[in-house]
């Protein structure tokens, strides 16, 4: 699957993820265009529906960056959205959807290569499963 | 005839104030009659009745009440079991007008171990009465000659009452409470769980007979031989209130390769003896479960054969 | 209130194969409560078979609409002008729901979306516990506030069982022994003879085995 360009949607918060986000940029590090970046104020913030939608409107992939789970800036919104993420693998899994086309990650606020690294593993990862539909 | 409840043999040794000693059977998981049979001769004349379990932990074996006519063919006594697990008041009624026409003369009442340990699992729960409602129902049947709704039976079952008691489930200080609750309603005698830390059932008995239980119904105490360290470590792990002092476990290794069964005869024989000494205990109940063979060398070290003829 | 449990959407997909257009109608009343049936939910349900439907080439045109209650006919009338634009309805309220959609909408095929369950309460956020067995004699305050009925696995009315083990019931470790904790608080408050009076068979007529049960106020009924 060459020309296979995954749509993938990458949802991160605007605290640890937005950090390492902004110091990969300083570091010139840039991200493939094959994924959008969503920016929201906590991963907690991310109920069940908001994950679900992207797949409906065709997305190969869901992923998620936020803070590590002893320093969320809202306390658990980490390990919210952690559950939440698990049921929808649930969800997918039922449909006859690969559970691994959506995961979370809990990022340092001084790592960027963390944040470039991520979405790279993310693509290839994607690449190797094929199309979502 | 009329000084007696049920004219049972059980009752009679008992009333005459003998040690009683009753054992146990378990029916067979079929129809294989033969193999019960065997199993019932190896306790003839060593015991003054048996008791027949009834799906005994939950799982589906031939009815109580057909082993317990088969037992009165082999010219024994039975003990019939009757669980509240899987028969509505009809039904309990009804078996028990059966079993005393059949020729039954005692019955042990009982709450039953939830369907779902057994292997039916998916059945439909009944407990429409509980053990303390059927001990009350059974005596309404004998004492009044009434059904549970007040019509007059023609002919009264006349059956010799028991129920179980298990002196270590909790919470602990409640359970001497619950006995005598089970006598008030109706109880002759008490079989208890087995015992295997005597000097917690000592404890238990004391307050029994401190609340003068042992005058109102006949209390026999509850043993089972083990036969392995195996099985001694199961018991004290995965049955609900049984207590199995370290001690024994360990008395149990320490015997030696091939020697663990004979060291679990000595031990049920020497707490067969200490039972004789205890305050209230009225006779011991022998559940030597598919060890039915040992049974005879068990009553003749214990010095308790013969059995009295009253 | 009333639990219930949502159906493995596998099951749900199953159901409606072959369907084209399909209405997820949730509850604002208990399975609101117990998160499986309202708005977010109906809208969880929708956005899954659609997925469902676009993986599988098999699109299914979903609609989504969440009722006040789904016990009261004055609301089931509100699907009215939009029932016939679908093949079929996955009602995700209690047993009522989809039974009083199938009475009011004969023509229409409706599906259960969730599994009812009990009739219990929240112990924790996220965990319902059941509490009461619907048996039509109510008699907690006999036990301290308990219900042995319904929270005793044998219903027993003289517990414990010889089962009880460290406060918990013999089928379970998870499960809790009422009755260790009825007598606990019969002897905390000094009440231990109310456990030792003998009580009669329970009168089961009024629970559903006396039969499929109706309940009138006749000072309402005109």
């Amino acid at each position: 699957m060459q020309d296979f360009k995954p749509k993938i949607i990458a949802f991160y918060c605007s605290n640890c993820a937005s950090s390492a986000a902004t110091i990969a940029s300083k570091m010139k590090l840039y991200m493939s265009s094959d994924i959008k970046l969503i920016n929201i104020p906590c991963t907690g913030r991310l109920e069940v529906l908001h994950l679900l939608k992207p797949f409906e409107q065709g997305a190969d992939a869901v992923y998620i960056m936020g803070c590590q789970e002893d320093s969320c800036q809202y306390m658990n919104g980490i390990l919210k959205l952690k559950k939440r993420v698990d049921h929808v693998k649930k969800i997918l899994e039922q449909i006859g959807i690969e559970p691994q086309r959506i995961e979370v990650f809990s990022l340092y606020a001084g790592k960027g290569q963390d944040f470039i690294s991520i979405a790279d593993r993310i693509i290839n990862s994607v690449k190797e499963l094929g199309p979502a539909f | 005839m009329s000084e007696y409840k049920s004219g049972s043999n059980l009752e009679k040794v008992l009333k005459a104030g003998h040690f009683a000693l009753t054992g146990e059977c378990g029916p067979p998981k079929g129809a294989n009659v033969e193999h019960l049979k065997e199993k019932l001769q190896h306790l003839k004349g060593m015991v003054d009745a048996v008791n027949i379990t009834d799906n005994q932990t939950a799982v589906v074996r031939l009815a109580s009440w057909a082993a317990c006519t088969i037992m009165i063919q082999e010219g024994m006594e039975p003990n019939f079991q009757m669980v509240c697990r899987d028969r509505n008041r009809l039904a309990i009624q009804s078996d028990i007008l059966g079993v005393y026409a059949m020729g039954v003369r005692n019955m042990l009442c009982l709450s039953g171990d939830h369907q779902r340990f057994g292997n039916h699992p998916e059945a439909k729960n009944v407990y429409d009465i509980d053990s303390i409602q059927l001990i009350s129902l059974v005596k309404k049947m004998r004492d009044e000659g009434k059904f549970m709704n007040g019509e007059d039976i023609d002919v009264p079952p006349k059956l010799f009452i028991g129920a179980a008691s298990n002196p270590f489930a909790d919470p602990f200080e409640f359970r001497v409470y619950r006995l005598k609750l089970k006598i008030e309603a109706g109880a002759d005698f008490i079989q208890t769980q087995c015992i295997y830390n005597i000097k917690k059932f000592r404890e238990f008995m004391k307050r029994a007979v401190d609340m003068g239980l042992h005058e109102r119904c006949y209390i026999l105490a509850g043993i089972t031989p083990l036969k392995s360290v195996g099985m001694a470590r199961y018991m004290a792990s995965a049955v609900p209130g049984m207590d199995v002092p370290d001690e024994l476990i360990k008395r149990l290794k320490g015997a030696g390769k091939g020697k663990v069964a004979e060291e679990g005869i000595k031990i049920a024989v020497e707490q067969i003896q200490e039972m004789k000494e205890i305050e209230g205990v009225a006779g011991v109940h022998l559940m030597a479960i598919e060890w039915e063979h040992r049974v005879p060398e068990i009553v003749k070290m214990a010095g308790l054969y013969p059995r009295p003829k009253v | 209130m009333i639990v219930a449990e949502a159906k493995p959407i596998k099951e749900i997909l199953e159901m409606i194969n072959g369907l084209k257009r399909v209405l997820v109608v949730g509850c604002k009343g208990c399975v609101t409560v117990c998160n499986v049936g309202g708005a977010k939910e109906v809208a969880i349900l929708a956005s899954a078979i659609r997925i469902a439907g676009k993986k599988h080439h098999n699109e299914v045109e979903v609609g989504e609409m969440t009722l006040e209650r789904q016990c009261d006919p004055e609301f089931i009338e509100e699907l009215k002008d939009i029932i016939n634009d679908y093949e079929g309805i996955i009602s995700l309220a209690c047993g009522v729901g989809p039974q009083f959609i199938s009475e009011r909408y004969p023509e229409v095929k409706v599906f259960p979306g969730v599994n009812t369950k009990f009739i219990g309460g929240a112990v924790e956020h996220g965990i319902w516990s059941e509490r009461c067995a619907g048996c039509g004699t109510c008699i907690i305050h006999l036990f301290e506030g308990m219900c042995p009925i319904a929270r005793c696995s044998k219903s027993l009315l003289h517990g414990p069982c010889g089962g009880s083990s460290n406060g918990k019931c013999e089928i379970s470790p998870e499960v809790e022994c009422i009755w260790d904790k009825i007598v606990k608080k019969k002897m905390e408050n000094g009440r231990l003879e109310d456990l030792l009076t003998l009580k009669p068979p329970k009168d089961w007529r009024s629970a559903r085995d006396g039969g499929p049960r109706k309940s009138v106020r006749e000072e309402l009924v005109i």
